[in-house]
């Protein structure tokens, strides 16, 4: 408590340095000043916008940097933040105009240029951008990122044009009538010049435009965000920054919690769960966010992909008992998956509870039948891959496993396989020597249905690990790109997602929910459909 | 200040270790030497034979109550590990979710894990695994360690500085890296790969210990003295140096034994080890430890069954070595 | 002795050289850790094939393992996978672990020391009793869980010290840590100490010693506490390392940026750089404590001589 009392006078005092806003009580718009502390992880990778792909760096990249949309944290509607329009006539040609009177908070404007060098920047290989592929949609990908090894032959890409200081065209390579949606992703996110002057300066200490400022960042253990006083968007900080702190491990931000030296955990641990209501009271929520777990199977595997195998699948399918898994494993933080979408779509978005069925029911007898129609399982055994060094896939997939086991009255049926590092399970996967089911999570990048699928099930797409393949499916997702009328474009997807049923091509566990606990200092704590808490959101007493 | 310590020591050359200061004689190995032969101090063995340190040992050991205590829970240990169904007749992997943490029942004595498998069950058949596991890496790294420490410790010189750099590298592999590594191209799902990835990353912390106790033994009087009558080097290390060197790697490969055991279930958990479904209380342990404020009797049962394994080995180590240490006689 | 030193230290050339190309191949035998740099998705062959040369793995294993030495020798130990130099890991992560060991070496040699002279001295006793039992819970128990109790006990309940360690990680708030890392290897040295005394405390020369007249007190650290050392600082000598680099679940419980949690991370992730730099590290530790204590014998038992 002590600490927190300091670090009021600390952001007070920036405050003032910085725009001489009314520090204490009694400040309309920027909320009361205080500092909240929050748990983080280490990014994996270098803070770039194009670079990061996993919450922790996306965290951070989302309160310092607004792009051209922006998911709203309710609903994960893309709404305009920084675009004042996106126009198209064909879902190929857009014309994109920036808004004025944005700046980095280093002053400098925020224009169509600095959309497109940042861009052009993601796309070059020569940059080694993780997210790259982001761009892949963009004409012109394939020069600067050829993916095949062949040489590369331009710097930026074809499809960007800059017309004048606030707009730019963006020419795709096809039809694709969801792209103005996919823009909120932070991979899209505007640069400052300075990103590409001194690069290095920049890494250690990034500056956006969002409505937090990096104040200072001690890599590995913590980095202090202020809020932006002179923030030109709609969405100011109701706070006076946040400290994130890097921990080890999510049980000891928790224990840091109860014990109040922290005011936000946003990733409660299983083990905890149980506790909280005692531990927190009604200060923790779980919302459910885009991520589903599915088991996906290796169809380069003859005996996975011979005829009647659909049937087994389906059969494995019904032999799992969901409900009780996610009842008493994850304590209900997680949700019976009844598609293979997520329930942050909305309806309207694509997501159909219930589209699954029969299939994703817990039917133990008929689950047997269907197991031996199909001609059994290979060998009479099927064992479930998972990467044992990061979270505790074990206990689910034991319980998966007993559950299957309990189905087909057969203690070794079904057995885990862990494998040691996450680096070593994704070669596995990569160089296709999976011999059963494998464990897969999806956490969706925008919320679009086509995020869901098309990555996961076209042929031959980035994350289309088990390699399965089928015409009708691509023959829908393609037609529902072209289509331009949103609604009509999500039936075609979820006609598409009816073609992943039938053949049951990966088997749907669960929704992940989001978790978060708080201290009494906070209110109006959320998290958005990434799971990503709401800083700007949050008041602190 | 030092010198008059030793001094002393020469006392317990001559008087204590009685039997070992006589080495001129081959015969206390064989029965077919005269009785009351070149004994020490304390005269003939029991049965006509010449006493030798180790036969007195065991002598003492038979009657040493602790001895006993431990010994009889070993064999159970032993027993169990062999027999398991013998006193839990249900199946290990027999488990049912909705039962998962529950507490103490009828038919269920030991209540339920997180799995909701049946603790009792799953700690009697784990026995086999963590017993395994425990009693042959500490065998491996304790034959292993000494052999190789006590040829350091003895010879020294050139010996000492190989030995003694060859374990400095062993030292030096961090037990996850050796385990990912090393195990992960293993295949079979059986204790030995396990075990001897134990044995081999454990042994130079016993051969440091034995060194250091060698070193320190040898410059005992007894042993110049054997040597000044010309004992050989095996005589020399078997017979004077090794019975008063090995108290302190009886302490740590006990205290190892123990510590091994929950080793396994690191190995397993890192996804290395033993690969599911396999039972050890190692596996149980790590399994609870998260759930500790919930379900403490999940992890109470197996881990009080390797506290009761490693309380058994430590006595019979106490036992072992008090028998070998003829100044407690 | 001088000259003894000079070869032991001569000697630490071959061993570092040993080690780290042994650890150099154990890393790379982990295969190819770029896959796991790109989420749930495969890595575009292309970036891969760029991140591959930014990490020099492209070339072959003796030729990175040259270019990796050449590099330390002018003090370049590379880069983590996140963009970190790992001189500047190093640089975090040692001081605060430094400061842990020796806290829990402190523990092991006071309570650890005390512990095993009085249990010594009073085998069989109600006091000898109890820390056989404690030693049994250390051991039963994983670290995980005493760690985790404690940490809820004094940090959440009692309010007596911070659950987690801040990341100046200043001595006090290592105290509890370091004395739960501490806790397996208090085990060994108050067992190693207490058999040490129970056999020394029979010989002659402490007999001589009380003989003499000269107080207990005196008896029990002059004469019977010192031969019995040996043993007991053999072990720390090797626990130095292993606290060191090791204290993994401490380190992760108590949310310290230390060596284990660092060295852990980067074997997870297969990071060369990272792994080599550190064992390197910690191998000097290894070798130098190894020295002190071989030097400590002679101290300890002045019949031991080092020419």
């Amino acid at each position: 408590m002590r600490g927190a009392t300091h670090a009021r006078w600390a952001v007070c005092a920036v405050a003032v340095a910085l725009a001489a806003t009314a520090c204490g009580g009694g400040s309309g718009s920027g909320g009361t000043g205080a500092v909240l502390s929050a748990s983080w992880g280490d990014p994996q990778n270098p803070l770039e916008p194009a670079n990061t792909n996993e919450v922790q760096g996306g965290k951070v990249l989302d309160m310092i940097f607004r792009g051209l949309k922006r998911y709203d944290p309710e609903t994960g509607e893309a709404k305009d933040m920084l675009a004042e329009r996106i126009e198209t006539s064909d879902s190929q040609n857009y014309t994109v105009t920036v808004k004025d009177g944005w700046t980095f908070s280093n002053g400098e404007k925020v224009t169509a240029r600095s959309f497109v060098d940042a861009w052009n920047y993601g796309a070059n290989l020569k940059n080694n951008q993780r997210n790259a592929y982001f761009f892949g949609y963009i004409e012109g990908y394939d020069e600067v990122h050829p993916e095949d090894g062949g040489e590369q032959r331009a710097d930026t890409l074809s499809g960007l044009k800059v017309v004048d200081e606030r707009t730019f065209t963006v020419r795709l390579s096809q039809k694709f009538s969801g792209f103005p949606d996919t823009l909120g992703y932070n991979a899209f996110a505007p640069l400052p010049r300075a990103f590409f002057d001194d690069h290095d300066a920049w890494v250690r200490k990034p500056v956006g435009n969002g409505p937090y400022l990096v104040d200072s960042y001690a890599r590995g253990s913590q980095m202090s965000l202020r809020t932006w006083a002179d923030y030109p968007g709609p969405d100011k900080a109701r706070n006076g920054g946040v400290d994130l702190k890097v921990y080890t491990d999510n049980n000891t931000a928790y224990t840091d919690l109860m014990a109040g030296n922290l005011d936000l955990v946003d990733d409660v641990p299983a083990a905890q769960l149980k506790n909280v209501g005692n531990d927190l009271g009604d200060r923790y929520l779980s919302t459910p966010a885009g991520i589903i777990q599915t088991l996906a199977f290796p169809y380069y595997d003859e005996n996975w992909n011979r005829p009647g195998m659909e049937k087994v699948r389906r059969g494995l399918s019904m032999a799992i008992d969901r409900k009780q898994i996610t009842d008493t494993i994850f304590r209900k933080t997680r949700t019976p998956a009844t598609d293979w979408t997520s329930p942050v779509l909305g309806e309207d978005g694509g997501f159909k509870a219930d589209l699954c069925g029969e299939a994703c029911a817990y039917r133990p007898e008929e689950a047997k039948r269907l197991i031996a129609e199909g001609g059994g399982l290979p060998g009479g055994r099927v064992t479930l891959t998972y990467n044992a060094d990061t979270g505790s896939h074990r206990e689910w997939v034991d319980a998966v496993c007993n559950s299957i086991n309990n189905a087909l009255d057969d203690e070794r049926a079904c057995t885990g396989n862990p494998v040691g590092t996450f680096a070593d399970f994704r070669n596995q996967i990569t160089r296709q020597r999976m011999t059963g089911p494998f464990r897969a999570g999806w956490q969706m990048d925008y919320p679009l249905i086509q995020n869901f699928l098309q990555p996961l099930y076209y042929t031959n797409a980035s994350s289309n690990d088990g390699k399965w393949s089928d015409k009708e499916f691509d023959d829908l997702v393609d037609r529902a790109n072209q289509e331009t009328d949103v609604t009509r474009a999500v039936g075609l997807f979820q006609q598409a997602e009816e073609v992943v049923r039938d053949r049951m091509a990966a088997i749907p566990l669960w929704y992940q929910n989001g978790s978060a606990g708080w201290s009494e200092r906070l209110s109006d704590v959320r998290l958005n459909p990434f799971s990503v808490p709401v800083y700007d959101q949050i008041k602190v007493s | 200040m030092s010198e008059q310590h030793y001094e002393s020591e020469r006392v317990v050359a001559v008087t204590g270790v009685g039997g070992t200061v006589d080495l001129g004689t081959d015969g206390t190995e064989t029965p077919a030497k005269a009785p009351g032969g070149p004994g020490g101090p304390g005269g003939p063995g029991p049965r006509g034979r010449p006493r030798s340190l180790w036969s007195d040992a065991w002598r003492d050991l038979r009657r040493n109550p602790v001895f006993i205590v431990s010994g009889l829970v070993i064999c159970f240990l032993v027993l169990i590990s062999l027999w398991p169904s013998a006193i839990a007749s249900g199946s290990p992997l027999e488990c049912d979710l909705a039962k998962a943490q529950e507490g103490s029942q009828a038919g269920h004595p030991f209540g339920f894990d997180g799995q909701g498998c049946d603790v009792y069950t799953r700690t009697v058949h784990g026995a086999r695994t963590s017993v395994a596991v425990g009693v042959c890496a500490t065998l491996g790294v304790a034959v292993l360690g000494s052999v190789l420490g006590a040829l350091a410790g003895y010879f020294g010189g050139v010996w000492d500085a190989v030995l003694s750099r060859v374990t400095d590298v062993f030292f030096a592999i961090p037990v996850v890296l050796g385990g990912l590594v090393l195990l992960s191209v293993i295949t079979s799902n059986t204790v030995w790969p396990v075990i001897g990835f134990i044995v081999l990353l454990g042994w130079p912390q016993i051969a440091r210990i034995a060194r250091g106790s060698v070193i320190t033994v040898k410059q005992n009087d007894y042993v110049q003295a054997a040597r000044a009558l010309g004992a050989s080097h095996t005589r020399l290390l078997l017979r004077h140096i090794a019975p008063n060197a090995v108290a302190p790697v009886i302490v740590v490969a006990t205290i190892a034994l123990g510590t091994y055991i929950a080793l396994e279930a690191t190995l397993s958990y890192l996804g290395v080890g033993l690969k599911p479904p396999s039972v050890s209380w190692g596996i149980d342990i790590s399994a609870a430890s998260p759930y500790i404020r919930n379900a403490p009797h999940a992890l109470l049962w197996p881990s009080g069954a390797l506290a009761i394994t490693v309380l058994a080995f430590i006595m019979l180590g106490d036992a072992v070595r008090d028998a070998l240490d003829p100044k407690l006689r | 002795m001088g000259r003894y030193v000079v070869r032991r230290l001569l000697q630490m050339i071959p061993v570092f050289a040993g080690a780290t190309l042994l650890i150099f191949l154990m890393v790379n035998v982990m295969g190819d850790p770029i896959a796991g740099l790109c989420g749930e998705r495969r890595c575009d062959p292309a970036t891969a094939a760029r991140l591959r040369a930014e990490f020099g793995l492209d070339k072959p294993v003796w030729q990175q393992y040259l270019t990796y030495m050449g590099n330390v020798f002018t003090g370049d130990f590379g880069t983590a996978f996140n963009g970190q130099e790992v001189t500047e890991l190093m640089s975090t992560a040692f001081p605060v672990t430094l400061r842990l060991t020796l806290i829990a070496i402190l523990f092991e040699v006071v309570i650890g020391i005390t512990l095993g002279v009085v249990t010594g001295l009073r085998r069989g006793r109600p006091v000898d009793t109890g820390v056989l039992l404690f030693t049994l819970v250390v051991i039963s128990v994983p670290t995980f869980v005493t760690g985790l109790l404690l940490q809820l006990l004094l940090g959440v309940k009692w309010g007596w010290i911070r659950p987690s360690v801040s990341s100046e990680a200043p001595l006090d708030e290592l105290l509890l840590p370091g004395l739960v890392l501490a806790s397996v290897s208090l085990a060994y040295v108050t067992r190693l100490t207490r058999t040490s005394i129970a056999e020394n405390r029979r010989s002659d020369y402490v007999r001589t010693a009380v003989a003499k007249g000269l107080p207990r007190r005196r008896v029990v650290t002059r004469h019977l506490l010192r031969n019995s050392l040996i043993p007991v600082v053999t072990f720390i000598g090797a626990d130095v390392g292993f606290l060191m680099g090791g204290a993994i679940v401490t380190e992760r419980i108590f949310n310290i940026h230390g060596v284990g949690y660092q060295l852990y991370q980067g074997i997870l992730r297969q990071n060369t750089q990272t792994v080599v730099g550190f064992v390197t590290v910690l191998v000097l530790v290894f070798l130098v404590a190894n020295l002190v204590v071989d030097l400590l014998y002679a101290v300890l038992d002045p019949r031991i001589r080092y020419v």
